[in-house]
């Protein structure tokens, strides 16, 4: 055990823990944000998935002692219910989801996307997209929601 | 036969739902062996509940607090395909009050009637059609039209209700309030089956694209699955399963792992091995260092010839659907016989997350917060493993990953629950992908063989379908843990095994799609198939599964129909005639058949038979297929027509438009409607490309992303059009189960017009693809 701090939505935090621990556990035990969700454990579906440095990273394979001090944002840190983040409210506008799994992978790896590029064209998304699963296949809403978000940030 | 245990309560919902205890026990029973195993119980709405809330009550459905807020209480629960929204519309409508004055409880055993399990397309029959939620609420609308006749002096008739309260027509200033009349009382009123329902004509809040109410919680991270849910003092525990089918537990050495930080405790109980620590880091170290020794597995058949072995099979449990007794006789009189025998794999639920339970066991006390399909099954099956009395145990459902059916919510809650006992304090238990993957329970593989007889004009005139498919466990309940791998490992036998002949059908049970669409269906001299074909014959041999299986999202229906029309496709071909109007010759069901009319007509069908003239042998060729079903025989019609592209070369197959048409009675939100239709059609695709089981001589290979294939979000995703044909006259059938069933078979078909290539084996992976393509000369 030790001490590590970790940056998380803009808050400092310090944990006591196994800097070899995967960070996704020290966000979903420690710090019980219900954002990153533990899929895989392989960096296989993205649902762990958080930003850092502005790249959607797999929290699930990521120690905890390699993003000390960097900025972590999770799916909590980018909108709330009273203030969505344009993706957020483009997944309820479209109604993209079904058991609601998988939003937190999708959304954030969409947003590290449309980040750098908001006129990202279907093929773009669709690339960015392909390392993320959704096995309720609510494949069709997401996509359109996606794009639908990249019209509003790139205004 | 193991008769289900019926509790007072129980037995007085099933007489309020106008069912005697005989009913129940003869059509759960006679079911029981059946792929519809469960259906009964999801029909009669019904599990082995003790203390739930009686369902003949209002109370145990309704309730209306003091500032006129409406809670009810369901036990059919959300897993994602939007059922809540439905029912909170449900009692919005029959009690006249907006939709957000509504708040929805489910699959509390305390709390809930009991409704058995949430599967099997029941829940929109179950509480639409039948004696539960929606009739409840009808009810308490009559009581409440009662009581403000009373109060304001007015005949019932002369009343209106909106917004939650009552007036008279056309005098507004008589006028009351539901909180006003009930507003923190009970109704103490039995449920009234003649109560009168709105019908779907007059809906205002049903019948609407009502916004999922979950969804703002569920994209900000606010929502709680039942991965997040956090108890004071709660502990992490870890299973270690068998690193190979039957291998049992000779030794255990605890020491390996007491010097490691936060391990609490190793449990063993049986062949069952956990460990307990303080995190979940902690636990995931200590399992993998734990030092078991198992003995030798029992050994898998070989994967290479498993079709080739399964109509080989001595011990069979048999079920013939429907038989004319002539099936020989015409197929010899026939101008044209035609065979063909069609493969389905194994295949899994593979949820995106992996399961995850939440367990607390205080001595003989036990709450269990479970993403199980069944929390009244879980609460009588999680005594058992436990030992303590159901009485005792409190399930409490929430929501997990997407499940399809039976994937491992049940196994991982009785995981939580012995590591919790064991410890006594609570403990949240989540599966590797590995252990969730190797040991869940599968779908079932097939082999389906199918035989027609064709008259001089290309008339059906004999249809043939035997099947043979593998099985072992099933859901958990009534009284089998064992069912599922935890149970097993603790010591439960799964359902027995039993051979039996086939005996003489006595009514015609169409659950598991065995009998394809253009049968008639006769029984004791009645009809009740969609077809026109009567010389037919439908025979399914159970047989044993090396592996778990369960419910997969349209189990064995989804298998029988791509099988059915398949070959309904060769036929047309065969005789060169184009397939949709060669299907819609041998229909006679209405409904069915304006399905596939209005889905050919959406898709623009180019009338002409398959394959599509002028198509090249090499490079890109593209098709169009069509497939239909009346699913499980009374829930549901769907027709799908694909449009695919075969790269001839590489054998790989994109789809590029799907188009469904569904009827489904009246449609209670055509959003949800379409979003079930769309994930459907895109996961049938996904389970006709690329989803397959794999195994070696010890043990399941399939058990990540990279050796169990999915299409991932990012595919190249068909262009999906849905077409809804409302039916506001007829009952509300399940939806969630349609377009999955019928993808597979249509874009078969699409690769045989685009190719003339015919598929007939599930994956149409690249190889097979070409192996076909190399074998039609």
């Amino acid at each position: 055990m030790s001490t590590i701090s970790l940056k998380v939505n803009g808050q400092m935090r310090r944990l006591d823990l196994d800097p070899s621990t995967p960070l996704l556990y020290a966000l979903t035990d420690d710090l019980e944000l219900r954002g990153p969700k533990f899929g895989c454990g392989l960096g296989q579906c993205g649902a762990c998935t958080v930003i850092v440095k502005g790249q959607a990273i797999r929290s699930c394979i990521t120690p905890v002692r390699s993003v000390e001090g960097a900025e972590i944002t999770t799916l909590e840190g980018i909108g709330s219910i009273e203030k969505p983040h344009p993706l957020q409210k483009a997944f309820i506008e479209e109604q993209a989801a079904q058991c609601g799994f998988c939003l937190n992978g999708v959304i954030l790896t969409a947003k590290a996307l449309l980040d750098k590029n908001p006129r990202a064209t279907d093929a773009e998304i669709q690339q960015g997209m392909s390392g993320v699963l959704c096995r309720c296949f609510a494949n069709v809403r997401m996509l359109r929601a996606i794009k639908r978000a990249g019209q509003e940030m790139a205004r | 036969m193991r008769k289900p245990a019926m509790t007072p309560d129980a037995r007085a919902a099933l007489r309020g739902a106008g069912f005697s205890r005989r009913d129940f026990l003869r059509t759960s029973g006679a079911l029981i062996v059946s792929f519809s195993l469960r259906k009964a119980d999801a029909q009669f709405g019904f599990g082995p509940s003790t203390g739930s809330p009686a369902a003949n009550q209002v109370d145990s459905w309704i309730a209306i607090a003091a500032d006129g807020s409406v809670t009810a209480y369901s036990g059919k629960e959300e897993l994602g395909q939007g059922i809540a929204t439905a029912q909170q519309q449900l009692v919005a409508e029959e009690l006249s009050v907006p939709f957000n004055r509504v708040t929805l409880l489910y699959c509390d055993t305390a709390m809930t009637p009991d409704q058995a399990y949430t599967a099997g397309s029941q829940s929109h029959p179950a509480n639409f059609n039948r004696n539960n939620l929606g009739q409840a609420a009808a009810t308490a609308r009559e009581a409440l039209f009662r009581m403000a006749a009373e109060r304001l002096g007015v005949p019932a008739d002369q009343l209106t209700a909106s917004e939650g309260a009552i007036s008279a027509k056309g005098d507004p200033s008589k006028r009351i309030t539901y909180a006003q009349l009930v507003g923190g009382k009970k109704f103490s009123l039995g449920l009234n089956p003649n109560a009168k329902r709105k019908h779907p004509r007059e809906w205002t809040v049903l019948g609407k694209p009502v916004q999922r109410p979950d969804l703002p919680g569920l994209v900000t991270g606010q929502f709680e699955f039942v991965h997040n849910v956090r108890l004071p003092g709660m502990l992490h525990g870890r299973v270690v399963r068998p690193p190979v089918v039957g291998a049992t537990v000779v030794s255990v050495d605890e020491s390996s792992v007491k010097d490691l930080p936060g391990v609490v405790k190793v449990v063993v109980k049986k062949n069952f091995v956990g460990v307990v620590a303080q995190k979940p880091w902690q636990a995931i170290q200590a399992a993998n260092k734990l030092k078991v020794a198992w003995s030798a597995g029992s050994g898998l058949p070989s994967h290479a010839d498993f079709y080739e072995n399964l109509p080989k099979q001595k011990q069979t449990r048999d079920t013939l659907l429907v038989d004319s007794k002539d099936v020989e006789q015409k197929l010899g009189e026939a101008a044209t016989v035609v065979k063909s025998t069609y493969y389905h794999p194994y295949q899994m639920h593979g949820s995106m997350g992996s399961s995850c339970a939440v367990a607390d066991v205080q001595g003989d006390k036990a709450t269990l917060w479970s993403p199980t399909q069944g929390v009244w099954y879980q609460k009588t099956t999680a005594a058992m493993v436990m030992g303590l009395k159901p009485e005792n145990i409190h399930v409490i459902f929430r929501r997990g990953s997407g499940c399809y059916g039976l994937n491992g919510a049940d196994t991982v809650t009785y995981d939580a629950a012995l590591l919790s006992q064991a410890v006594g304090k609570p403990v949240r238990v989540q599966l590797t992908r590995k252990d969730e993957m190797a040991w869940e329970n599968y779908g079932n593989a097939f082999v389906m063989e199918e035989r027609a007889g064709l008259d001089a004009q290309g008339n059906i005139i004999a249809w043939d379908h035997e099947a043979w498919s593998p099985s072992l466990g099933n859901r958990p309940g009534p009284g089998t843990p064992g069912n599922v791998i935890t149970g097993s490992l603790a010591g439960f036998a799964a359902d027995a095994f039993s051979p039996r002949a086939a005996s003489e059908p006595r009514a015609f049970n169409n659950g598991s799609n065995g009998v394809p669409s253009y049968m008639a269906g006769t029984i004791g001299g009645a009809s009740h198939g969609t077809g026109t074909v009567r010389s037919e014959r439908a025979l399914v041999h159970n047989v044993a599964s090396p592996f778990w299986t369960g419910p997969l999202r349209s189990p064995a229906r989804l298998q029988n129909t791509f099988a059915h029309e398949g070959f309904m496709d060769e036929l047309a071909a065969r005789v060169k005639a184009d397939p949709l109007a060669y299907r819609l010759h041998h229909l006679k069901d209405p409904r069915l058949i304006e399905v596939v009319k209005q889905a050919a007509k959406a898709a623009n069908w180019e009338a002409r038979p398959s394959p599509r003239p002028g198509n090249r042998k090499t490079g890109i060729a593209a098709g169009r297929g069509i497939a239909c079903v009346l699913y499980e025989g009374d829930n549901g019609y769907s027709a799908l027509v694909a449009e695919v592209e075969v790269n001839q070369d590489t054998g790989k197959v994109s789809v590029k438009r799907m188009v469904v048409c569904n009827d489904v009675g009246p449609v209670s939100n055509p959003d949800g409607l379409r979003n079930q239709i769309e994930g459907g059609a895109l996961q049938g695709m996904s389970r006709a490309l690329l989803e397959e089981v794999t195994w070696d001589e010890q043990k399941v290979t399939s058990v990540d992303w990279r050796t169990y294939q999915t299409l991932p979000l990012g595919f190249e995703v068909p262009k999906i059009e849905t077409v809804l044909l409302d039916q506001p006259d007829e009952e509300a059938t399940g939806a969630g189960e349609t377009s999955i069933t019928v993808a597979a078979a249509a874009i078969g078909n699409a690769i045989f017009d685009a190719t003339g290539a015919r598929l007939r084996q599930i994956p149409f992976t690249p190889e097979r693809v070409k192996a076909a393509l190399a074998a039609r000369g």
